[in-house]
């Protein structure tokens, strides 16, 4: 399968298999008015099988995103038809407005205009808290 | 320190320097007594709670300051439909520090990212109560002479008590704490806590659904009330509730030096048979409960 190499533009690398239209969705690509490529289950010799997005225009990523949907992805910045940069994201300490908390006694149930803020609390375990209660995205779907 | 809403905001120091006022306040009280004139207090509860409410009032009054706010939710903005953030705005309008309690976790942080005047957290849900924390210990300062070297058994409602919860995470940045996890299975200690602060500190402790196994070992023994609000299924509620009852015979072979503490209100829990027990301390509790706040309010008010 050939996808054409990008003039200016980003290539998302090292995405996990399957999590290619997680991560179009979340970063919302569908509106842009470029063209963009999602390679699922492409061959990889460190992976076995990743994904790959391809955008041809040089646009800003909320980085923080894409470290707490896939710390292993690698971001290339593709200038003139050259790889000028390239850099792994890593586990943001805080995440705004990503996932929201479902603990029903959550002042962010009832309170308007709150953001949903997240606070990194275990690196190892990739653990999320509330910033306001306090509990864990796991916690709640467990109880 | 500007706000307290959590415990684990303040630092050994601080909470030292607290139990300091506090300790002078209890000695030298009419020295305190227009440390306040002209301050307003408003304890802004959005659940009831005769204890805490009348706790801050009471050492508000006592400093020489004003008090006003409201009792319930019902009696409040909310019931037309305020949200917290513009409760506080008007209120801070009107006070010079506040105390809130709030039945979602979380409200008191909140408050603080609109607030103009010092938050205190008196309670929100089932998430954090700080001055409930200090009193404690305050309390075991005062009646062991120590906050290190201390085996506390902890025993009731260790799932859903907050109180339990915040003891243990101030309790571990003390030397040589060990703590007896005394609960029915239902009601264990909840594997974060386990995991992210006893285990992360390197803490000794023991679970046991026994009240009485580890008796002789305990310097403090925190009983705690298995709370109605918290279940959604009244009969584990019935089940549970009176599924530990001190009385004089589990005291048997405990320590004369025993320290036996309550957050209160008791139901069942302690029988009624130890309240003259001299190692019953839960009334004194209160007591020191009021003196913490008096100096956490000079605190956050800047008052020398």
């Amino acid at each position: 399968m050939n996808i054409d190499s990008i003039k200016n533009g980003i290539v998302i690398d090292h995405i996990q298999a399957k999590k290619g239209m997680e991560i179009y969705e979340v970063l919302e690509l569908e509106k842009l008015d470029c063209s963009v490529a999602i390679i699922t289950n492409a061959k990889s010799q460190k992976m076995g099988r990743k994904d790959i997005i391809k955008i041809n225009k040089d646009i800003k990523l909320d980085l923080d995103i894409l470290g707490y949907i896939d710390p292993n992805i690698t971001i290339n910045i593709i200038k003139n038809d050259e790889r000028v940069e390239k850099f792994h994201v890593k586990l943001p300490e805080k995440i705004v407005n990503v996932i929201k908390c479902k603990n029903p006694r959550c002042i962010t149930s009832v309170e308007q205009g709150l953001e949903q803020v997240f606070l990194l609390t275990d690196k190892d375990k990739k653990i999320y808290r509330c910033m306001y209660c306090e509990t864990s995205k796991e916690e709640i779907e467990n109880n | 320190m500007k706000n307290l809403i959590d415990i684990k905001e303040l630092s050994i120091n601080e909470i030292e320097d607290l139990i300091k006022v506090a300790k002078d306040i209890m000695q030298a009280p009419e020295k305190y007594s227009e440390k306040c004139k002209h301050k307003k207090l408003a304890t802004l509860f959005f659940e009831p709670s005769t204890r805490t409410r009348l706790s801050f009032e009471s050492a508000m009054m006592e400093l020489g300051g004003n008090v006003l706010g409201f009792s319930s939710a019902q009696s409040s903005s909310t019931a037309k439909g305020e949200s917290v953030s513009d409760t506080i705005r008007t209120v801070g309008c009107y006070c010079d520090i506040i105390a809130m309690r709030h039945p979602k976790e979380g409200a008191p942080l909140v408050a603080t990212m609109k607030s103009t005047v010092p938050i205190i957290n008196a309670g929100d849900g089932g998430h954090n109560h700080p001055t409930q924390t200090l009193t404690d210990l305050l309390t075991i300062s005062c009646e062991k002479g120590r906050l290190e070297n201390l085996t506390i058994g902890l025993c009731g409602d260790l799932k859903f008590g907050r109180t339990i919860h915040s003891l243990i995470t101030a309790m571990v940045r003390y030397e040589n704490i060990k703590f007896v996890l005394i609960s029915p299975d239902e009601l264990k200690i909840p594997e974060y806590i386990k995991e992210e602060v006893l285990e992360k500190n390197n803490i000794e402790y023991i679970e046991t659904n026994d009240i009485e196994e580890y008796m002789d070992k305990l310097d403090i023994l925190y009983m705690t009330r298995v709370q109605k609000e918290r279940f959604f299924n009244e009969e584990d509620y019935i089940r549970l509730k009176d599924y530990y009852i001190l009385d004089k015979n589990k005291l048997e072979k405990a320590k004369q030096d025993l320290c036996i503490m309550h957050p209160l209100p008791r139901v069942n829990e302690i029988s009624t048979e130890v309240d003259d027990d001299p190692r019953a301390c839960y009334f004194k509790q209160v007591r020191y409960g009021k003196y913490i706040r008096m100096a956490l309010i000079l605190k956050l008010l800047e008052i020398e």
